[in-house]
């Protein structure tokens, strides 16, 4: 499905994020790149060289935006300010859909700034799809919740993380921004089988794809974006878009990033799965 | 177990400061054992504890704030030394925990809580405080807003008397007491030279620092944070421009604001006219003019707009 009513009916090929390091390369060489995604809360600001740069980047590229603070499974009313600063940006952007987290990270107004797991309840499933609604209402735009990595899990859960995303995302009726990495990386640390929640995820409903790379350590893996996309991710990937078809996919580095080429060169991987792939297949 | 009744216990125990050596406290959020506290809601697994797997999270959050206040405040770290500054941050963070979206407004409450507990500056109270309001000028400067610039057709045939003019928001008047400019960009030159590879080049940076915060001598100086082709400059400015500055800035007619200005100043008389021309003239050249929210002769810019627009539709 090049494009479905959670990504805006587009067909965006492969991406990557917009990082500060690249800014001179992309600005001055101009590669050909499908599309970026921006971290939103790095341009929610009054003015300054982010907004010029992404100006910029407008002129020139597609750009989708990728939230980390909205926090939808927090147990609060959103930031109006938040709202405010996010509807201004989506309007400079046309972002044509918007993906945030599947998580909570501030409680009482105080910040964590992290992406912290959900109990998998449907209290939470209840209160975290009314908040989606919410948002969604006031941006007018399309948007797509994205499965975290994590390494905790509550004794409060009532149901698998795989059947409280797909409890979230039918109250909710918004879109999914799969993150095969990220399944993995809870895999790892839950001790389940990573097939089983990408064969359990409505596949109508993926809006986008992540992929990217972690760091093992003795007793648990870290979701870090420093490195690149390990073998398991890749076929994860690829069963992914066997049920999901071609979707945006985006690669995400964030930390000891390498030159914007190398970081491209990984991304582009991706075409070895897409070839060959039907435009609209869901198994 | 009520959603919010969980968050809340959760962040408890994610925000309670790390021990000495970077791990969880034992000891959790009102008194007895964190491990019982963990295993209350947290299940372990074949690996990990359940203390174990909240101090990743615990470690994560500590590691992610004070790296970020390290980033902003590299100057009151020179001051303060890394050790201090970090126990510092995290008796401010713990009494001032984020209440913004981004992680860039950490910093806004540390000048004002600073005053409130002095003892973290010792005898370095005025310098620590210069700095902190030069560090939060920078990045107020770094990604304020800018208004459309002044035009000359908006002056019209102003006069004196009535005329008023806006400073650029980005632009952060500071009337400092030490000149921590100087010490900052030191400090940060340092920061951005690459020395991974020597121990012996790392130690003698940090020496060169903290000669340079023992040696700077107090002298009182005025400064103008702006930007300019988006980035961020410090310029030192005179005592009357930063009056005059201050005063256009609080909407004062700009006759109003150079009397203020040179109301105590020692220029002569005579040389007060080219003072003030000069200064105006650099000032426009850098962009630091704005249309006022009232346009130079008292009338609302906006309601004038919007009229003009109805009138063409």
């Amino acid at each position: 499905m090049p494009g479905n009513r959670f990504n805006g009916f587009t067909d965006y090929g492969i991406g990557i994020g917009l990082r500060a390091p690249h800014y001179d390369h992309i600005l001055s060489r101009k590669p050909v790149v499908d599309w970026f995604e921006i971290i939103s809360e790095n341009f929610m600001i009054d003015g300054g060289r982010p907004l010029h740069i992404l100006e910029q980047i407008l002129e020139q590229y597609k750009v989708v935006q990728h939230g980390v603070s909205m926090y939808f499974g927090s147990a609060e009313k959103p930031d109006r300010e938040h709202l405010r600063r996010l509807k201004q940006l989506v309007k400079l952007t046309n972002t044509p859909w918007l993906s945030d987290h599947l998580c909570w990270g501030s409680v009482d107004g105080r910040y964590t700034h992290d992406l912290l797991p959900m109990p998998y309840t449907f209290e939470a499933a209840r209160l975290t799809a009314q908040k989606i609604r919410e948002v969604r209402d006031f941006l007018e735009i399309p948007l797509a919740v994205e499965n975290v990595s994590s390494y905790a899990e509550y004794h409060v859960s009532e149901m698998t993380e795989w059947e409280f995303l797909n409890e979230v995302v039918e109250r909710a009726d918004c879109g999914i921004l799969l993150d095969v990495n990220n399944i993995y990386v809870s895999s790892r640390n839950h001790n389940f089988d990573p097939l089983t929640y990408i064969n359990s995820v409505p596949a109508d409903r993926v809006a986008q794809i992540h992929i990217a790379g972690h760091s093992k350590f003795q007793k648990y893996i870290l979701d870090t974006h420093d490195h690149p996309v390990i073998d398991p991710v890749w076929k994860l990937y690829d069963r992914a878009i066997q049920r999901a078809g071609h979707t945006a996919t985006l690669l995400e580095w964030d930390d000891s990033i390498p030159s914007f080429q190398e970081v491209h060169r990984e991304a582009l991987k991706a075409n070895r799965f897409l070839a060959g792939r039907s435009m609209a297949v869901a198994v | 177990m009520k959603l919010l009744t969980l968050q809340r216990a959760v962040a408890r125990a994610v925000m309670q400061p790390l021990t000495s050596s970077e791990r969880m406290q034992r000891k959790a959020p009102g008194g007895g054992r964190m491990s019982a506290y963990a295993a209350q809601y947290i299940k372990p697994n074949d690996r990990l504890s359940s203390f174990e797997r909240l101090e990743i999270y615990n470690r994560q959050y500590w590691f992610r704030v004070l790296s970020s206040m390290a980033e902003d405040f590299p100057g009151l770290r020179a001051i303060l030394g890394g050790r201090r500054f970090e126990s510092m941050c995290k008796d401010y963070l713990t009494a001032r925990p984020s209440r913004s979206f981004t992680l860039r407004n950490l910093g806004a409450q540390l000048e004002a809580w600073l005053r409130q507990n002095p003892a973290w500056m010792r005898d370095r109270r005025v310098l620590a405080l210069d700095m902190v309001r030069l560090e939060w000028a920078e990045i107020e400067a770094f990604d304020g807003q800018a208004k459309p610039s002044l035009r000359s057709e908006d002056l019209g045939e102003a006069e004196l008397t009535s005329l008023r003019l806006d400073i650029q928001p980005y632009v952060q008047l500071l009337e400092l007491h030490y000149p921590v400019d100087d010490l900052l960009l030191e400090v940060k030159h340092g920061n951005d030279t690459p020395d991974r590879a020597s121990n012996a080049v790392q130690e003698r940076r940090k020496r060169s620092r903290v000669r340079a915060v023992t040696k700077l001598e107090p002298a009182q100086i005025f400064l103008a944070v702006h930007r300019l082709d988006f980035s961020v400059y410090f310029r030192r400015i005179e005592p009357e421009e930063f009056t005059l500055l201050r005063a256009l800035r609080s909407g004062k007619t700009v006759e109003r604001a150079i009397e203020l200005a040179f109301r105590k100043s020692p220029i002569p008389v005579a040389d007060r006219a080219a003072s003030v021309q000069h200064s105006f003239q650099t000032w426009a050249t850098l962009g630091w003019f704005c249309r006022p929210e009232t346009n130079v002769h008292g009338k609302e810019f906006l309601k004038k707009e919007n009229r003009q627009k109805s009138w063409a539709d």
